[in-house]
């Protein structure tokens, strides 16, 4: 007789973005679940990894330089002139 | 909004690049290594976008159209200057993303196991506070990514694009996708906690 399979904490970590991602085949997603409702140390991990990304969200936006901006304004009315 | 554009709408214009340039250079830089070079690209798909909005049928959303064009003016630049970056390389070392210290050795029972020392401490609300600090951290670690955990971590988690998006855009599998997105995000939150832990004995 096999005994069940479980992961420890260092594969685990390798499988947590794949998780919160909902990329993981079902038997894995459980497996994971199963040792992180024991194991507070992976728990900590898996909420400070979603913790990176609802920060990541936050993360404010790259724009254009106002020189481009302004550039792409004059183009457009040259392009495009208003139409009634 | 297209009917606004082909109307020549100055107001719809300069809304849709206000709304669509900051993803847009994000996806250049997917495919160009300076942020210049990414402005360019961007430049250069509007100007594309201005001209071809009589053609635009209208069969995607204006929004995929645009980001269509930004990839294809991009990997043409990206080309052209030789820089392109090499998706199909996958970025897997094979190593794992946090510290092997950190976990218990084959002489332990619980081998795989986080040590005593090594398991990660839950960071404060105040730490992770968005008009603090935080922001700026994980802004500024975003910027020293590898290239291309930087790119897919962005479309992904800044930008929120799905998985599909971005294997589209970056011309890339799923299962790249997840390497480069998994790596990118442990990699930010081990330089956050080792900001957090600063100053604390460590394993
Ligand atoms: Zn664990």
């Amino acid at each position: 007789m096999t005994p069940p399979p479980t992961l420890s904490c260092q594969q685990v970590v390798e499988l947590v973005s794949d998780y919160l991602d909902g990329a993981l085949d079902p038997s894995t997603a459980t497996l994971v679940e199963e040792h992180l409702a024991q194991c507070p140390g992976c728990a900590t991990y898996l909420e400070q990894m979603r913790q990176t990304i609802g920060l990541l969200g936050a993360v404010r936006e790259d724009q254009l330089s106002e020189a481009t901006r302004t550039g792409l304004m004059a183009a457009f009315r040259d392009l495009r002139p208003p139409r009634p | 909004m297209v009917g606004r554009l082909l109307a020549g709408d100055q107001g719809a214009f300069a809304e849709v690049v206000s709304a669509y340039s900051p993803l847009m250079l994000h996806v250049a830089r997917g495919f160009v290594s300076t942020r210049a070079s990414a402005e360019d690209v961007v430049q250069e798909a509007w100007l594309g976008v201005c001209r071809g909005l009589d053609g635009f049928q209208g069969r995607s959303s204006l929004r995929t159209w645009v980001l269509a064009i930004t990839r294809n003016v991009g990997r043409r630049r990206g080309v052209a200057d030789a820089r392109e970056l090499a998706w199909s390389q996958i970025d897997d070392d094979g190593d794992g993303t946090v510290d092997p210290a950190r976990f218990r050795g084959p002489a332990d029972p619980w081998c795989g196991g986080w040590t005593e020392a090594g398991a990660p401490v839950p960071w404060s609300p105040e730490q992770l506070a968005l008009d603090g600090e935080a922001l700026a951290l994980v802004t500024s670690y975003l910027r020293e990514l590898p290239e291309r955990q930087r790119t897919v971590v962005t479309l992904r988690d800044v930008d929120g694009l799905d998985v599909g998006q971005v294997c589209e855009i970056l011309g890339i599998s799923a299962g790249n996708q997840r390497v480069l997105l998994h790596r990118g995000r442990a990699r930010l939150r081990g330089l956050l906690e080792d900001y957090y832990n600063r100053g604390e004995v460590r394993r």
